[in-house]
């Protein structure tokens, strides 16, 4: 009787061991910078999320053989949440408050930002999310490198309309929040450009959906009512190759109806052959075909870094490349990594894009790039068939929501707000 | 117009006549058109492609041809557009007119003259008129779809002159169908040519003629008779369409059910007559897609001939790599926790983590292409039903599996064995059957069986480490809605929930449809506690 | 007999949980909130949080070893439960932030706002009052658990079939909560919570008190359970367990028994869940996803099924082991989970609380057995 109590006390004593060992370790002499990444390496989103942490780790390897940041070298933290979205609430607690990282570079799904944003704004630290997002959001603590919806679906709307001569749309979507905000935001758009109720069909699918047989078979007929028709596809990771494949055996074909992708890059391409997909499209900000020096030398390093030279590179990395570039740039620039100092320093950076040109952090905390639409080759390539003049600049709360019309968001003093609204002239959203 | 028309035809006849000695003298004259293709934009190319178009010469078809396929070449030094094959590092240039060897040229010595959407629909619009009277069936009638589709009034003559021409029954429909989609669309059509072509259009009875009807129907300025005839064609044509979706939904719920069959299959034995209630099963299966992944691979790079041949190698491999696991698992694991089926579960549980971290490390988190070969690609029109090849073979291949295990369980000594243990495992052992050898070669059966089901589904799904974790529920519902323990009652209900699924998927979207079917299952085993077929007697209790 | 013994046991194991968690819930606010922040003994607020979470899970774990170590009921959708009470406290906590949402409409959530939403949908009335959304916790997984066991159990659904059927509800649940149309968020769920009752939610001393009352709920859960499995309604569970048809033969109303200790294992799940969602400050459907519950089985599993103590002490060490080994290993994270799984059943079948049961048994067997029979005698 008395053993098992003491087994069981024992038990309890190495809870309490192990509740101790989350107190930080007594400060260690700050030798270096520590730089977090959140990206899950496990679970679904694996998948995505294990090439940006990839990235990362080539950036501060290169950044410190060139001498790291104010003379220290930058140390990278990696953890693992699992694509379980309150362990990245846990995992950037840890990260902020245990290993003081002075910034972290992660997140992929909306619902992981979501999840970390709290942590962020309550332990003032910094948050790079390097993925396209729905917008509707702009806070203090988080710098968007991704794309805002009018720095991807409106201008690959836009080329079809005009390109395309495409008069009937299917909106499909993974059923979460991007692709239904990017699908409100298309609808109001597609329509104050005179498309028809009638012509506009949107579908939702779960997540992971990989029998796509009926809804091809629907667009399809959705397709032959006489008017040329496009399918925007907000379809999300696991789902695109299963969605591909059945468009490619029931033979839908891009002359006849082409499919504008969101979500599809070289990395979700690298799963499917390609050559039924010839001339589908897909809208990004940066394409690995982009035929730049400065993008030539970034996949070289790539691949020499992964020890693959067949290893494909995408818009999620660029922006992780220009989101740390203007980090070093910020801290630099501050003189020290202070959130506060760093966070005030960063906006007005600009460090040169992989696409040949110069992306700048604006005061919403997103950036400017240019857009590039491109065409699905037979190498899982894109052939870059559209580029904007100039470049976008990432606008948070679309013009094209009701609610989100009259909010803007500058975080430089003295206004530093993430919902000013124009109307009333106060922060703090639509107000009553 | 009518003179431009008359332009068009006459000089058709006068190709088709005199094309074999005029080739030459119009190959020069083509030149500089072929030569503009290269000139700039997109633009640039889409009007040289239309200018040449416009010449009518066969001459120009394999120069388009070659556009399309993305084989010609700007070379740089003279800006010469020349039609190129890889060769070892380099390019084989030949003349696009008429195919004379210009030499070889290195990577950077020739420009590719890339081609988008719209280019695409040029070039077949143009391959389309130029090719009505083609030697080839099939480029024929890929010419005389072109033509219903684009519906070009000035195309008329061309096709009529095609249609006087034609032998080939199907061909000729085809073209009757387009000539009668034009007649439809051209104003100034005479009533009697309207009725005739709805007629045909009507026959013809696809969603492009409800559009195209649709379209007569509501047009202004119709005769009455012509609008009451569209109007009665139209409702023929619907009501035909809406009989043939049933068709396709049953199809779409066959092939649903044939998938989830093969995903639950192995379970079926595994978890219905073993007892182990196997969470590592879906990973059975994402091993039997990576070892598909593996064979292709291999044939990609020693092999390439046999790429067709690569699904058909991949499934012994996939069976025997799976199978083998299987066994490793079992001996390993399993074996000591018979008779405590829960503890299976976390045991199981555990091992789906550890497999599922181990193909990620191994592999790599990302997706790996899977090919079809070509008889699985593509597809093929069964009256109203479009049927594709990957999925035909997946229904075939689904049901060549549930016959050879039945017959293998029913019908062979090991089946025998394997029934008698799981029934009496002491008055097997008593009859001198290995039973500690007969468990490890049943889970390795249904292991490899899950191993195969990897295979069908490295065809339409990612390979990637998660392969397995969207099939495990899935397969567990199946296996207990049939019935835990009968075979025939998990090829019932794969095939029952698969058609109920696409049933409902039309009006209830897909993601409440799935919700509708969960809750089917729940209410159904209230009523049938023991699932669709249950095992009866003492079996039962134990 | 051995359930004699274990139930004697109990009353030992009670007595340490119970000073372990008056402990914790003492020390805890002392070392966050009183010990300066540079001496050792300070504990940072993310580990109270992240303690407070782990407790949380512990008492999702008592819930299920109640019904499946006592009752013979493999849940397999527990995790359903939880996340319900989750969603019922998400929801209060929701009303909670009022204008200050980023487009600051005075009663709409945000995500409502974005996606067009003109007002309050009937089911999210009342939530903005504490009492309501309290009852709630309880109601809901209460009521859906009382309506599937009404109908489960009547038709006498058991065993494997009852475990797939759990799986088939809490994955429908899933899906549903996926659907941005049902109006609870969709994908991201609820989150950016403000205040409860009026406190900051980020405060430190509001999450010390969140983490004060899981212990407290999980205190009063455990004496619950344990006296509940200790009377002569626990024997009847017991042997419900080991011989559903017999029972029924003798008399007894199976049904009911099931029914009263499946829907009570329900509300002590939501409740769990109520407490999770604030400290953790998101409740999202991947709650729902069928490995959760799965994995609440498997941490009753490592502490020893049919102990309770040592559901909370599975639930405990294997999330500890999570959070550890994630931030340790973070490629390799899975194999030593995975492995601690496989090894757990290998050679700890009746888990860590069951080893010890029985190397003490081995030892001192004279003693033992002998105390246990007169006392049942």
């Amino acid at each position: 009787m008395l053993k098992t109590t003491r087994t069981l006390a024992a038990a309890a004593g190495l809870a309490m061991l192990a509740a101790s060992v989350f107190a930080p370790a007594v400060a260690r002499a700050q030798d270096t910078i520590k730089v977090g990444i959140l990206h899950s390496l496990s679970g679904t989103m694996a998948i995505s999320e294990t090439t940006l942490k990839d990235v990362m780790l080539m950036l501060i390897e290169e950044q410190n053989k060139k001498g790291g940041v104010l003379g220290k070298k930058l140390e990278p933290v990696v953890v693992d949440p699992a694509s379980n979205w309150p362990l990245f609430a846990e995992k950037a607690r840890e990260l902020l408050s245990k290993d003081k990282v002075a910034a972290v570079f992660g997140c992929w799904t909306s619902v992981s930002r979501k999840s970390v944003l709290p942590v962020f704004e309550e332990l003032n630290g910094i948050l790079f999310y390097p993925v396209q997002y729905e917008g509707e959001e702009s806070s203090r603590n988080v710098f968007y490198t991704g794309a805002a919806p009018n720095q991807q679906a409106i201008p690959a709307v836009d080329y079809l309309l005009a390109n395309e001569k495409v008069e009937r749309w299917v909106l499909a979507g993974t059923d979460y929040v991007y692709p239904r905000t990017t699908n409100k935001i298309l609808e109001a758009y597609l329509k104050g450009k005179g498309v028809k109720a009638e012509d506009i069909m949107v579908n939702y699918t779960p997540f992971g959906h990989s029998d796509w047989q009926s809804i091809v078979s629907d667009i399809k007929k959705f397709g032959s009512a006489g008017k040329k028709t496009a399918v925007v596809s907000t379809i999300n990771g696991d789902a695109n190759v299963p969605f591909y494949k059945e468009l490619g055996n029931q033979g839908v074909k891009a002359q006849d109806i082409p499919v504008v992708a969101f979500s599809v890059g070289e990395e979700e391409l690298a799963g499917v052959d390609t050559k039924p997909l010839l001339g589908h499209l897909a809208a990004w900000n940066y394409f690995q075909s982009v035929d730049t020096p400065e993008n030539a030398d970034f996949i070289k390093k790539w691949q020499a870094f992964t020890k693959n030279p067949k290893r494909v590179t995408n818009d999620p990395m660029e922006a992780h490349v220009i989101g740390f570039n203007m980090w070093v740039k910020a801290v630099e620039k501050a003189g020290t990594v202070a959130s506060d100092a760093v966070i005030d320093s960063l906006i007005g950076v600009t460090v040169p894009n992989l696409s040949g040109g110069y992306s700048a952090m604006m005061p919403n905390h997103h950036i400017s790039k240019p857009v590039l639409i491109g065409e699905v080759q037979e190498n899982g390539q894109f052939e870059i068939v559209s580029q904007t003049p100039g470049l976008v600049v990432g606008d948070e709360w679309s013009d094209f929501l009701p609610d989100s019309k009259s909010l803007i968001s500058d975080w430089r003093a003295p206004m530093s707000c993430g919902n000013f609204n124009t109307a009333t002239g106060k922060c703090g959203g639509k107000g009553s | 117009m009518p003179r431009a028309l008359r332009l068009w035809a006459a000089m058709l006849l006068v190709v088709a006549a005199t094309a074999a000695t005029l080739s030459g003298a119009l190959a020069a004259d083509l030149k500089p058109l072929v030569r503009n293709l290269g000139a700039g934009g997109f633009a640039d190319t889409e009007a040289a492609i239309a200018a040449l178009a416009q010449t009518g010469d066969p001459a120009v078809v394999p120069v388009l041809q070659a556009l399309e396929a993305g084989d010609l070449y700007v070379r740089k030094e003279d800006r010469e557009v020349v039609r190129g094959s890889a060769s070892n590092g380099g390019y084989t240039l030949t003349d696009p007119l008429g195919g004379a060897a210009l030499g070889e040229a290195g990577r950077g010595a020739v420009d590719k003259i890339r081609i988008n959407n719209s280019l695409r629909r040029a070039i077949s619009a143009a391959l389309g008129s130029l090719t009505l009277m083609s030697p080839d069936a099939g480029a024929r009638r890929a010419a005389a779809d072109s033509v219903f589709k684009t519906r070009n009034p000035d195309g008329l003559a061309a096709l009529e002159t095609a249609l006087g021409r034609e032998n080939d029954p199907a061909v000729r429909s085809i073209m009757e169908q387009a000539r009668a989609a034009i007649l439809l669309t051209a104003a100034g059509t005479p009533d009697a040519d309207r009725l005739g072509a709805i007629e045909t259009i009507r026959a013809r009875g696809d969603q492009e003629s409800l559009a195209l009807l649709n379209a007569v129907r509501s047009a202004e300025g119709a005769s009455a008779a012509v609008r009451a005839a569209a109007d009665k064609a139209f409702e023929a044509v619907e009501m035909r369409l809406s009989l043939w979706g049933m068709a396709q939904n049953l199809w779409y719920g066959l092939s649903l059910g044939s998938v989830l069959l093969l995903a639950a299959i192995g379970l079926a034995v595994t978890f219905g007559v073993m007892g182990v209630i196997n969470m590592a099963h879906g990973e059975m299966v994402m091993i039997g897609a990576y070892a598909t992944f593996l064979v292709q691979d291999a044939i990609r790079t020693y092999a390439p001939g046999l790429f067709d041949a690569s699904i058909l190698i991949a499934i012994p491999v996939a069976f025997l790599v799976s199978g083998a696991v299987g066994v490793l698992i079992e001996r390993t694991v399993i074996r000591w926790l018979y008779g405590r089926p829960l503890e299976t579960l976390l045991a199981t549980w555990g091992l789906s983590l550890v497999l599922q971290q181990a193909v990620r490390s191994i592999f790599g988190p990302t997706n790996r292409e899977v090919g079809a070969p070509s008889w699985m690609s593509g597809s093929f029109e069964l009256g109203g039903l479009v049927i594709t090849h990957g999925r035909l073979w997946i229904v075939i291949f689904a049901f060549l599996v549930f016959g050879l295990l039945l017959v293998a369980l029913k019908r062979t000594w090991f089946g025998l064995a394997i029934r008698a243990v799981t029934q009496n495992r002491n008055m097997a052992s008593a009859m001198g059957i290995r039973t500690a050898r007969m468990d490890a070669l049943t889970f390795g059966l249904g292991s490899g069986i899950a191993g195969l089901a990897g295979v069908a589904l490295s065809q339409i799904d990612n390979v990637s480490p998660n392969l397995g974790q969207s099939y495990i529920i899935d397969s567990f519902m199946v296996v207990v809605f049939g019935g835990v323990g009968n075979l025939w009652g998990t090829l019932v209900g794969a095939l029952a929930l698969g058609t109920v699924n696409k049933f409902l998927e039309p009006y209830a979207g897909a993601v409440l449809g799935k919700i509708l079917v969960l809750i089917f299952i729940i209410l159904f085993i209230q009523r049938r506690p023991r699932g669709l077929f249950a095992l009866k007697g003492r079996a039962v209790e134990a | 007999m051995l359930t004699r013994f274990l139930l004697l046991g109990l009353d030992k194991r009670a007595g340490v949980l119970l000073t372990v968690l008056a402990v914790l819930a003492v020390a805890v606010p002392v070392m966050a909130l009183a010990v300066p922040p540079d001496s050792p003994f300070h504990l940072p607020m993310h580990s109270v949080s992240l303690l407070g979470k782990y407790l949380s899970f512990a008492l999702l774990a008592l819930a299920l070893d109640l019904v499946w170590g006592y009752c013979g009921i493999l849940s397999l959708g527990h995790a359903a439960f939880f996340t319900l009470g989750g969603y019922a406290m998400g929801m209060y906590l929701m009303r909670q932030i009022g204008p200050r949402g980023v487009y600051g409409h005075p009663e709409l959530p945000d995500f409502m706002v974005f996606l067009n939403w003109k007002e309050l949908p009937w089911y999210w009335q009342g939530f903005d009052q504490f009492w309501f959304a309290a009852l709630m916790v309880l109601a809901v997984p209460g009521l859906l658990a009382f309506a599937f066991g009404w109908f489960a159990f009547r038709s006498r659904v058991t065993g494997v079939y009852l475990s797939i059927i759990t799986q088939a509800m809490t994955f429908a649940l899933l899906l549903a909560f996926f659907r941005n149309d049902m109006g609870f968020g969709g994908n991201n769920g609820l989150t950016d919570f403000k205040e409860i009752l009026g406190y900051d939610i980020q405060a430190p001393a509001t999450r010390v008190g969140l983490f004060v009352a899981t212990v407290a709920a999980l205190a009063a859960g455990y004496m619950v359970a344990s006296s509940l499995v200790a009377s002569k309604l626990g024997k009847v569970l017991v042997a419900v367990r080991d011989a559903e048809s017999r029972v029924r033969f003798l008399g007894y109303s199976v049904e009911r028994y099931k029914l009263f200790v499946w829907t009570l294992s329900a509300c002590m799940a939501g409740v769990a869940g109520a407490l999770y969602v604030p400290q953790v400050g998101i409740i999202n459907p991947s709650e729902f996803a069928p490995a959760a519950s799965i994995e609440a089985v498997i941490w009753v599993a490592v502490g020893g099924r049919g102990t309770l103590a040592g559901a909370v002490l599975g639930a405990v060490l294997v999330n500890y082991g999570k959070t550890y080994f994630t931030a340790a290993l973070p490629e390799l994270w899975l194999f030593a989970l995975g492995g601690l799984f496989v090894l757990v059943t290998l050679f700890l079948p009746k888990g860590i609380l069951g080893l010890a049961a029985d190397r003490f048994r081995k030892r001192e067997p004279a003693a033992a057995v002998p105390a246990a029979a007169s006392k049942g005698a």
